[in-house]
């Protein structure tokens, strides 16, 4: 069910959210986590779509904070809020509701969230793109226990990793690291077999990958070695090295989603290793909601091992 | 910000949960600290050049199982791949309990599945394989053996392997999952009997630690009838399978039914404990794996609203029924002779039992949840009268959910006079302080209404009603009532004024449930399962002792069955029979509908 609201408040839409619900028979819902998503119309499809598929493992409520560029001088000054309502089963497993800010409420978005957040339940917010360079001390990004920014949507990726690293603070997150979540467990999973020390390391992604830099940092941190970066033509991260004793521990993945791991003494065996959708990437994010120590520290790189 | 940083889910008993599955490793050894890991880490690199010596030193830190001697002689012929002595104190750099994203995965392993033939392995065992590979949770290199008498090659095996997944996993398929799958598959065809199949096991096993690096850690998934068990852990013994080389375990996982009686089970369990040390035996109840029965603990233990009214003075009773709607199906040989009350009642709903009714654990670990589970179960008085507080049934011939079925003796392979009980209620009492005087109604059955399998906490009622009672008429008890399956979930009934100008209550039913069944937070009871056996945590499987405990409260029972009447008889289709209906209306109450 969808109820369209135009030059509308955080009242009514409140209001149109009961309505739906007891349109669609269901008055009580088991939804566990508010999710705000702060976008702009070119990338809302595709992050309504992903969070919704998420929403199927974390019922949720979706507010989608659209910010409309007006062009005339005075459309901009005129203050204006639209809202579509959408629940039952055009909203994923929970209740959706677009806002569309038109002129100076976009800059008080924050006062439309606030009074349509669930009660209690933990608050998510996600930018995936355009995200602020102090998303904790960002208006709507005060309002979130989690701030998931994406690297992958920015123009120079590895400047803005700087930026997230000066001011990051506890519960900040960013896809670029959730998209390691594969590569790190495996290379952990080598690891418990090869169970040797690492001596050197390397990170082979395409140019200006942050990911790949991301990577990079934590091996360093973690393994207390001097990790290198070599530009491979991708696609994204293609291969790590990890230098030992006894040889190298290689996962390779040069295209496609199967990889070749390698250990010292042993054959090479192939490791299913694929680029996952943003749908399970948002749902990972979603499964824990307290702060990523881990990203902090590879944020950050080598020398903050200890003051985490 | 530090409020941020101190989120709604962190607490120590979270934390140290979390550091168990971040490092599998570290359930198996007292924790240590960070400071501790490093200089762990960095000792054992000088602890390698002093070579033997080292092998001492660290030695109490891992339940070395197998002689010593045994491990030598594997060594010494080269193929095996023995973790080095470091081994026991290593700890991985790249793992780090704060580390939540990073999943349980198994360490190196390989599953051997003896009956790989047989329909549980078809449909539940090799997806679960699959399905855990496909979430990324088996290490690389995991391998797959089966053993069954076939005239296989491994591409024949891996061909039934594939065509089970396809049809049967949960996960999409995927091509480089299935590669990655298929590389560590390996057939040994041959008998129990047959010494040559064993050789030759012994001899992929081996391979496989060499060529896949699974580093003499395999559990054998023994997915055969109970009277093989002797044969093929004696035959394991024999051929040295089930000696783990030092550093690696060994795992035996059996299947119910864990004996028809206490005498049985415990000759089963002497015959495995000979040859696999008990904490290395793991039991499946696979109702233990879903993901409700696993909420009962985090309901009762990590929450303040219910645990204060979990007791005597506020339950009246409960219920925990366990139906399904199917009949015996092609099972007659198995089932008849053992029964509902032997087939579910012993395991599952004693383990639900228990589960609902014990104290709070001291740990969430797999001793203290023992301890607990055992004490509850050693607490459970029979009913004076096994006569009147029993009743067991069999389905007569009727309508179910519009069709048609035949009764219980008209089914294939059943003799015209069977005594087999195809439904069983029991009540139970419980023996302690917080219990005392509330019955348990326990209830199982085939061919009943529909499938379901739930908890029922009935409430008192108000000791005082300030309303009129044509006010209250309509009000029933309160319960909270746990749904394990399907549809997992939990139902919270209690009484709300119907909406009016006169005053009037009745009961309205608050529903909870979190996730869908199709998505990555509800996976199969097999997958966790078959995932906690590589992970060696034994939490979610009962052990011997409890297994013999539930034999011994079943087993009276079963004897008075066995000298006193015949079953009664129960339409299929139905909620089971009169005489259930009548045993609770003597106690003044009256089963709930599923």
């Amino acid at each position: 069910m969808k109820i369209d609201l135009t030059d509308t408040t955080a009242g009514e839409i409140n209001k149109a959210l009961v309505q739906g619900r007891r349109a669609i028979g269901t008055p009580a819902v088991g939804m566990v986590l508010t999710m705000v998503i702060v976008t702009d119309e070119e990338n809302a499809y595709d992050s309504i779509k992903a969070a919704e598929e998420a929403s199927h493992e974390h019922p949720s409520r979706m507010l989608v904070v659209i910010r409309r560029h007006s062009r005339t001088l005075r459309d901009r000054t005129h203050s204006r809020l639209d809202a579509e309502v959408r629940v039952g089963s055009e909203a994923g497993a929970g209740e959706t509701v677009v806002l569309r800010t038109h002129g100076d409420v976009s800059d008080h978005a924050d006062s439309v969230v606030l009074p349509l957040l669930l009660p209690d339940a933990p608050v998510v917010v996600w930018w995936p793109v355009g995200a602020p360079d102090n998303p904790s001390a960002d208006p709507l990004g005060r309002l979130a226990q989690r701030r998931i920014t994406d690297l992958y949507a920015v123009e120079r990726p590895l400047e803005v990793l700087e930026t997230r690293a000066r001011f990051y603070a506890p519960g900040d997150t960013d896809l670029a690291w959730t998209r390691l979540t594969l590569w790190r467990s495996m290379l952990a999973a080598a690891l418990d077999q090869a169970r040797v020390k690492v001596t050197s390391a390397a990170v082979e992604a395409e140019a200006e990958n942050p990911s790949a830099e991301l990577l990079a940092r934590w091996l360093q941190a973690r393994l207390g070695v001097r990790t290198d970066r070599v530009v491979s033509p991708g696609p994204v991260v293609t291969a790590v090295r990890l230098g030992t004793g006894e040889g190298e521990i290689v996962i390779d993945r040069p295209e496609g989603p199967l990889a070749t791991l390698t250990l010292p003494g042993q054959p090479p065996r192939s490791l299913a290793l694929k680029v996952r959708p943003l749908s399970e990437l948002i749902a990972e994010e979603l499964r824990r909601l307290d702060a990523d120590d881990m990203y902090a520290v590879a944020l950050r790189g080598e020398g903050t091992k200890e003051t985490v | 910000m530090s409020s941020a940083c101190s989120g709604p889910f962190r607490g120590t008993r979270w934390y140290g949960s979390a550091r168990a599955r971040a490092d599998p490793a570290a359930a198996e050894r007292p924790s240590i600290s960070r400071d501790e890991a490093v200089r762990r880490l960095e000792g054992e690199v000088n602890e390698v050049d002093k070579g033997v010596d080292a092998e001492m030193t660290d030695k109490p830190a891992e339940p070395a199982r197998g002689p010593a001697p045994d491990a030598a002689a594997q060594s010494a012929k080269g193929g095996v791949h023995v973790p080095v002595a470091p081994a026991a104190g290593w700890v991985n750099p790249l793992r780090d309990p704060r580390d939540r994203r990073l999943p349980r995965i198994a360490g190196p392993s390989g599953l051997v599945i003896f009956g790989v033939t047989g329909d549980l392995s078809r449909k539940k065992l090799m997806p679960a394989v699959y399905d855990l590979a496909n979430r990324g949770l088996l290490p690389p290199g995991f391998s797959l053996v089966g053993f069954a008498r076939r005239d296989w090659e491994d591409q024949d095996f891996a061909q039934v392997v594939y065509e089970a997944v396809k049809e049967h996993a949960r996960t999409p398929f995927r091509e480089e999952v299935w590669h990655q799958l298929s590389e560590g598959m390996r057939f040994v065809p041959g008998d129990f009997d047959d010494d040559t199949a064993f050789k030759q096991l012994r001899a992929a096993v081996e391979e496989l630690d060499s060529s896949r690096g699974t580093g003499g850690n395999f559990a054998f998934y023994l997915s055969v009838p109970p009277r093989f068990f002797p044969k093929v852990v004696q035959q394991l013994k024999k051929h040295g399978l089930a000696n783990a080389p030092r550093g690696s375990w060994r795992r035996a996982v059996i299947e119910k039914p864990f004996g028809h009686d206490l005498a049985s089970a415990r000759r089963l369990n002497r015959i495995v404990h000979e040859v696999f040390d008990p904490e290395q035996v793991f039991r499946i109840d696979h109702y233990l794996g879903k993901e409700t029965v696993q909420n009962i603990l985090a309901l009762r233990f990590a929450n303040t609203m219910f645990e204060p009214i979990w007791n005597r003075s506020f339950v009246d009773h409960v219920q925990i029924t366990m139906a399904e709607d199917i009949g015996i199906g092609g099972r007659a040989g198995y089932y008849d002779g053992i029964g509902a009350a032997r087939d579910v009642v012993q395991n599952h709903l004693l383990q639900l039992l228990a589960l609902t009714a014990m104290e709070e654990p001291i740990a969430f670990d797999a001793e203290a949840l023992l301890t607990e589970k055992l004490k509850v179960l050693k607490s459970v008085r029979l009913p004076e009268d096994l006569g009147s507080h029993t009743v067991r049934a069999q389905y007569a011939e009727g309508w179910q959910g519009g069709e048609r079925v035949v009764g219980y003796v008209q089914e294939e392979g059943i003799a015209p006079g069977s005594r087999t009980d195809t439904y069983a209620a029991v009540k139970l009492g419980i023996g302690n302080r917080r219990w005392a005087g509330v019955p348990f109604y326990l209830r199982a059955g085939k061919r009943l209404g529909r499938r379901v399998t739930e908890i029922a906490v009935v409430f008192k009622r108000a000791p005082h009603s300030p309303f009129d009672s044509t006010a209250t008429e309509e009000l029933g008890e309160n319960a909270v009532v746990i749904r394990v399956q399907p549809d997992e979930g939990m139902t919270v009934r209690f009484g709300s004024k119907v909406p009016g100008t006169s005053m009037e209550i009745r009961d309205v039913s608050m529903d909870f449930a979190y996730g869908e069944s199709f998505t990555e937070s509800s996976p199969e009871a097999y997958e966790r399962l078959i995932l906690d056996v590589l992970l060696g945590d034994a939490n979610l499987f009962p052990r011997h002792q409890e297994v013999e405990e539930s034999w011994r409260i079943l087993d009276p029972i079963e004897a008075y069955w066995d000298e006193h009447g015949r079953p009664a008889q129960y339409p299929a289709g139905t909620w089971g029979p009169r005489e259930a209906d009548e045993m609770l209306a003597r106690d003044g109450r009256s089963w709930r509908r599923p």
